[in-house]
């Protein structure tokens, strides 16, 4: 039995956030969830989806998260407990859903968890997903811990049903990424059926109803900030006059820098959990209290600039500090040595940490940054394109996945991208104001995710690119998700349909499909060629399973290759293709067995045909 | 307790991430408070994993530069990499058999000199645990068990507050039953090579 449905009340578990985030679902007895993969949120849905396969519970992994949010927001309307779970960036996408369906409510409880990634340890930006709650007008929970994050995930289920309305639950990196030992409560039997009772008057939002429906919201709001006023997420400790309001990890760096500091006696910290509504007089007195008071949060001055607001309102003069002043940062994740530090020049404390080492002499280590694995299919797409371009002029939009790494040298194949889809709908604009070929990448599942609306626009609008949509069979990036393109049965899943790629784009209108195998070098340069030199929008589709994927399934591959003695030492393998089972010892040119996977890319390149299968494993 | 912080490195797939559950385990089932974060999304990608695991009272789970008391590396020159993270009284423990990066492959970096490397940490730190663990693995009988290796040396040094016995306990009902074995050989190889160059 999958773990996170074993332990009685009490049992202790060493548990990832995001495992623990599960677990606080189903001692809530959620009934649904639903999801597009992002990290950080990702292990919260491959545990939901594990978890499915042996429980009451249903899981989908949506085509994106607005559909998510939808599929969602309609089950917890017909009573039944939702979850509906994304990436920060993922909000933007479910964004118009979000917003009215705050007008709407909800009947069952509905809690949308945010994973924010401050520092972009695995994003394009780090948006600070607080302004969702108040742009939306929904209740915001923030945990500080993995404990707290399954109870108070609990929690929001019960919050939900209160107000009726959506809990936007936000974490960040850090929680989503820690591990600690969590406590773990009762499961809760998950009620799977629901009733939609009819109410179109509530329901159906054109904007007579709507109008009333901003004003239901409004008033939610209202008992939503009572709720806040009083809920034990919201808390004080301590009885000094120096004030510090902190929320999720910061509070945790907040709490081991005043032990450090030995100011336990001269603070006092309001940690705020409900992020949204803020608890106004909770913070009026609390400021009262205090001589002084700073703001410690990573990201945004979200809550600094609501409590200086509500000192304003309270007439109170105090010194508030925090981004306003330029004493912390808006960039990048807080560290608990930062945050100390902070503290001691905010109120004054004199305090000398232990030196670090000196660096000085180090010299410069050479970088390891991630690449594209050995054998990836990508890289042999990116070759082939190359090389049928060579001589052209081109402009290259790429999109979000494993293939985005095809934008360093030696491949060098990515120009623009700023957020799913964005290939497409780019492409349609650079076609039209620039003389160069437009060649752009997508993957698969970024293709159904976003990249079928630019497509149709681009058909209805005569746009003139080629859209290369490089389909390995799998979510790659985020740990090998599904998407509908996915053959389930082929990995023993019943009950899913298949999505055909190509399907998909003839029945769009591109009149120029072809596709192509990309380890097949020439044949793959020579279909590339020709979709190149169509006028108008043609799609090529390059299809070979991901190389991980492959070898986690145990699918059966080629024999690796060396190098034999032919080789004269031109190093176009590693010139052009840079893959990572190359490496060079004394100016000659090696394969490592272990990391080749046999895709012979290599080998159909040499211009001395030096590379050659190994007859057998162990050597030549 | 006071606070013990210990930062692990390696290269993805090296199996940082197995190393720091079964500390965390191990933890649990000695009932030391533990919290730890980990990055890993290019884990499968060939970048650098890095992992902070706070034993005892603190609430933060990860460090700051300057504060690790133990740091393990599992490559030499990643070991060099997170030399930020220590101080003066820092116990290092690396191997010492390298991964060249790609970017070497490719001649846009020159990998330091073990001697180098090696005299660099010791001249900066309280102590340094240095040998090739990937030899010890392979005669443990599986080449992937580098990190047992290295935890068994951490746990020699006595700078977590871990016993042997409960980490071996760890390795026997944490890590996958047919490679327990080896895991464990190889966990011994480690701690007693750390032993006979204390």
């Amino acid at each position: 039995m999958h773990k996170l449905l074993t332990g009685q009340p009490g049992l202790k578990m060493l548990l990832l956030g995001n495992e623990a985030i599960a677990r606080g679902g189903l001692e809530a007895g959620v009934a649904v969830a639903t999801t597009y993969p992002g990290t950080p949120s990702s292990e919260i849905s491959s545990n939901f989806f594990q978890i499915s396969q042996e429980s009451k519970l249903y899981f989908e992994y949506s085509t994106n998260e607005k559909v998510a949010l939808e599929v969602a927001a309609a089950a917890a309307n017909s009573g039944v407990r939702s979850m509906c779970i994304m990436k920060h960036v993922g909000m933007n996408v479910a964004a118009d859903a979000l917003l009215t369906l705050a007008y709407v409510g909800v009947k069952g409880g509905l809690v949308i968890v945010t994973a924010d990634d401050p520092f972009m340890f695995s994003s394009q930006n780090e948006q600070d997903n607080r302004f969702y709650s108040k742009l939306a007008g929904l209740p915001m929970m923030e945990p500080s811990s993995a404990q707290e994050a399954k109870d108070m995930l609990r929690d929001a289920f019960d919050l939900s049903e209160e107000l009726q309305l959506p809990v936007i639950f936000r974490t960040t990196t850090r929680i989503n990424h820690s591990s600690e030992i969590v406590s773990l409560g009762e499961l809760r039997d998950p009620k799977t059926t629901g009733n939609f009772v009819k109410d179109p008057f509530n329901y159906v939002t054109v904007p007579a109803v709507s109008r009333n429906l901003h004003a239901k919201l409004l008033e939610k709001l209202d008992k939503a900030e009572t709720i806040s006023e009083n809920s034990k997420y919201n808390m004080i400790i301590g009885k000094g006059d120096w004030g510090i309001i902190c929320n999720g990890v910061s509070y945790n760096y907040v709490c081991d820098g005043v032990k450090e500091l030995d100011i336990q006696n001269s603070t006092r910290i309001l940690r705020i959990g409900i992020s949204h509504p803020m608890p106004r007089i909770l913070i009026r007195n609390f400021l009262k209290e205090c001589k002084k008071v700073l703001i410690m949060e990573e990201g945004e001055p979200f809550m600094e600039e609501t409590v200086k607001a509500f000192a304003q309102e309270a007439g109170l003069t105090l010194s508030i500090g925090g981004k306003g002043d330029g004493l912390l940062s808006r960039l990048y994740e807080y560290n608990p040595a930062q945050v100390r530090e902070s503290l001691c020049e905010y109120f004054g404390v004199d305090y000398t940490p232990r030196a670090g080492v000196d660096l000085s002499d180090v010299p410069e280590i050479p970088q390891r940054p991630p690449s594209l694995c050995a054998g990836c299919s990508h890289r042999a797409t990116f070759y082939a394109v190359n090389k049928a371009a060579e001589g052209m002029e081109t402009i290259c939009p790429t999109d979000i996945g494993c293939y985005t790494l095809g934008f360093l040298p030696p491949l060098s194949t990515g120009d623009f991208l700023i957020c799913m889809g964005s290939s497409v709908g780019t492409s349609c604009g650079f076609s039209k104001v620039s003389d160069k070929k437009v060649i752009s990448f997508i993957g698969d599942s970024t293709f159904f995710h976003t990249g079928i609306p630019g497509l149709v626009n681009a058909v209805f609008n005569s746009h003139n690119f080629t859209l290369v949509i490089l389909d390995n069979g799998i979510t790659a990036m985020t740990g090998h998700q599904p998407h509908p393109g996915v053959d389930m049965k082929a990995m023993n899943f019943e009950g899913y349909g298949q999505v055909s790629i190509e399907d998909v784009v003839k029945a769009v209108g591109v009149k120029h499909v072809s596709t192509i195998r990309p380890y097949r070098v020439k044949k793959s340069v020579d279909t590339i060629k020709e979709a190149l030199m169509y006028k108008g929008v043609s799609v090529v589709i390059s299809q070979e399973p991901c190389v991980l994927f492959a070898k986690a399934l145990k699918k059966p591959r080629g024999k690796p290759f060396f190098v034999s003695d032919k080789c004269k030492g031109d190093k176009d393998c590693i010139n052009d293709l840079a893959c990572p089972a190359f490496y060079i010892r004394k100016n000659r040119v090696y394969i490592d067995p272990v990391l080749c996977s046999g895709c012979s890319v290599c080998a159909q390149i040499c211009p001395e045909h030096a590379i050659l299968p190994l007859k057998d494993k162990s050597g030549k | 307790m006071k606070p013990t912080r210990l930062i692990i490195v390696a290269v993805g797939g090296q199996g940082n991430l197995l190393t720091s559950k079964v500390i965390g385990e191990a933890a649990l089932m000695a009932d030391v408070p533990v919290r730890m974060s980990e990055i890993h999304g290019m884990a499968q990608r060939g970048g650098v994993v890095e992992s902070s695991i706070v034993f005892g009272d603190a609430q933060s789970t990860i460090i700051s530069d300057g504060e690790a008391d133990v740091l393990v590396g599992f490559e030499p020159s990643e070991t060099l990499r997170a030399l930020n993270k220590c101080h003066s009284d820092t116990v290092v423990i690396s191997n010492l058999a390298p991964l060249s990066p790609f970017t070497v492959t490719v001649g846009s970096g020159i990998y330091p000199e073990l001697k180098v490397i090696q005299s660099l940490i010791r001249s900066k730190t309280a102590k340094l645990i240095a040998f090739n663990a990937e030899s010890l693995a392979r005669e443990a009988g599986n080449i992937l068990s580098v990190n047992m290796v290295l935890l068994g040396a951490l746990i020699q040094t006595g700078r977590i507050p871990l016993t042997r016995e409960t980490v071996k306990n760890a390795i026997k009902t944490k890590t996958k039953k047919a490679f327990v074995e080896t895991n464990l050989k190889a966990f011994e190889l480690g701690f007693s090579t750390a032993d006979s160059l204390a």
